[in-house]
């Protein structure tokens, strides 16, 4: 595969000459052990995020439930088709970038090109689509309830489908003193504003009795969360804290913290990881543009680049099954 | 540069590996959404049959991109070994013990989380 000067070498040089025990090259075959070593990091995350979803595991979000949007389609319930379709990006580019190594074992630049730009491409439109995936998740969707203790509480109809807070809670009029720094305590800072006040979603929730709520915990038999009667509903928002609108690193409308906190970081961590191969693959792309490798004789680098980018695609395959589809 | 000649077009090598993981991937989010009551809600090996069937072809992906993609097959067998059988090993390693003491949690901890109130 290489282009190396030929040295004496009689098996005894410390140097060890042109011996390649595992029949990869030098870089190769680091890029293997780097991959192996990021693997056991991902199957780190991976594993403590199964750690707590088992230690939780009767009142765990349900990812169905979180993960409904697609593009254009609002208010439509589409569970799983968006990651779907992330997913069908990344293995895509999969495709693409192979088929530049491929076309690189030819000594074909002017293949080798446009399919890193396709591979380039395919990272870019995943980034992309995982920014409005988390978009989504950190605006939210339909609105909870906090109590004291961090349980989470959500508004269903009279037929157990979710309903949003905009759709049943109507403004109270009352009034409100702004926090500023010379009254009270200087440093701190007020905090974000609900669109509802408290007050305001439970006088609602008193007045339709149509509505009830929906707590986090799973019943085993239909794997759905457990659906409290209005009559008895008043006994957990009598409980109440805050109202919720989304995910943030403290707190989750979908149920759980711990969910986004684990969601944000590994999907984060994996976003990172397409963000750094896009940017190796596009100085690699305009390598091959100025004929780096059509000089050095192969195309080498685009494999090892290749390796990397493959090894994000697999680490997504397990991201996907873990938080979608598990 | 005669090593050019050496080595044919996997084009469509390529296009068949591609073509299965998109039907794995399609059999996943179906099942995904339809969740068969009949895999869903029963229990087998600590967990229902669904999430069995989704790791399974979970691996059975991660099989195909490390072979065909990342061109493992045509390693050597000793880098194949480095690499596969440590990443295998440690992984389930890892995998079991906190699994198992996740579920350990969970029995200790579930009766005392209040639910009613």
């Amino acid at each position: 595969m290489e282009v190396t000067i030929p040295t004496e070498n009689n098996g005894t040089s410390w140097k060890g000459g042109n011996e390649k025990p595992l029949g990869a090259s030098y870089g190769k075959m680091m890029m293997w052990f780097f991959i192996l070593s990021d693997a056991l990091t991902f199957s780190g995350f991976l594993g403590a995020y199964g750690l707590m979803r088992f230690k939780f595991h009767d009142s765990w979000p349900i990812a169905d439930e979180v993960f409904t949007h697609f593009p254009f389609l609002h208010g439509f319930h589409a569970p799983m088709y968006y990651v779907a379709l992330m997913t069908f990006i990344l293995i895509f580019s999969s495709v693409t970038m192979v088929l530049a190594v491929d076309a690189g074992h030819q000594m074909n630049k002017k293949k080798v090109t446009f399919y890193m730009l396709l591979t380039i491409l395919g990272g870019a439109i995943f980034l992309g689509s995982q920014a409005w995936e988390w978009k989504n998740f950190i605006n939210g969707t339909y609105g909870a309830v906090k109590l004291n203790d961090g349980k989470i509480i959500q508004f269903v109809d009279a037929t157990g489908e979710q309903i949003s807070l905009e759709s049943f809670v109507k403004p109270l009029h009352s009034e409100r003193t702004q926090h500023t720094a010379n009254k009270g305590l200087w440093f701190v800072e007020e905090a974000e504003l609900p669109p509802f006040t408290l007050n305001e979603v439970v006088e609602s929730f008193k007045a339709n009795p149509g509505i009830s709520i929906r707590t986090e915990l799973i019943n085993p038999e239909t794997k759905a969360k457990t659906i409290i009667p209005h009559s008895e509903a008043m006994g957990f928002l009598n409980e109440a804290k805050s109202v919720v609108m989304g995910a943030n690193l403290r707190e989750n409308e979908y149920g759980k913290t711990l969910f986004a906190n684990f969601f944000f970081f590994i999907t984060g961590f994996h976003g990172f990881h397409v963000l750094s191969g896009v940017i190796i693959n596009i100085i690699i792309f305009f390598n091959v543009i100025i004929g780096t490798y059509e000089r050095r004789g192969h195309y080498e680098m685009v494999e090892k680049v290749g390796l990397y980018w493959h090894f994000v695609d697999l680490v997504w395959v397990f991201v996907f099954t873990f938080f979608y589809l598990v | 540069m005669t090593h050019a000649q050496e080595h044919n077009s996997h084009t469509k090598l390529i296009w068949k590996v591609f073509a299965i993981l998109s039907v794995i991937t399609i059999v996943e989010v179906a099942l995904g959404i339809i969740k068969p009551d009949a895999l869903y809600l029963t229990k087998i090996l600590g967990t229902s049959p669904l999430n069995i069937i989704f790791l399974v072809l979970t691996v059975v992906k991660a099989y195909y991109i490390t072979w065909f993609f990342m061109h493992m097959a045509d390693e050597k067998k000793n880098l194949r070994r480095a690499v596969v059988w440590t990443s295998v090993f440690l992984i389930i390693f890892l995998a079991t013990l906190l699994l198992i003491e996740g579920s350990y949690i969970n029995d200790v901890l579930g009766p005392l989380t209040k639910w009613n109130y």
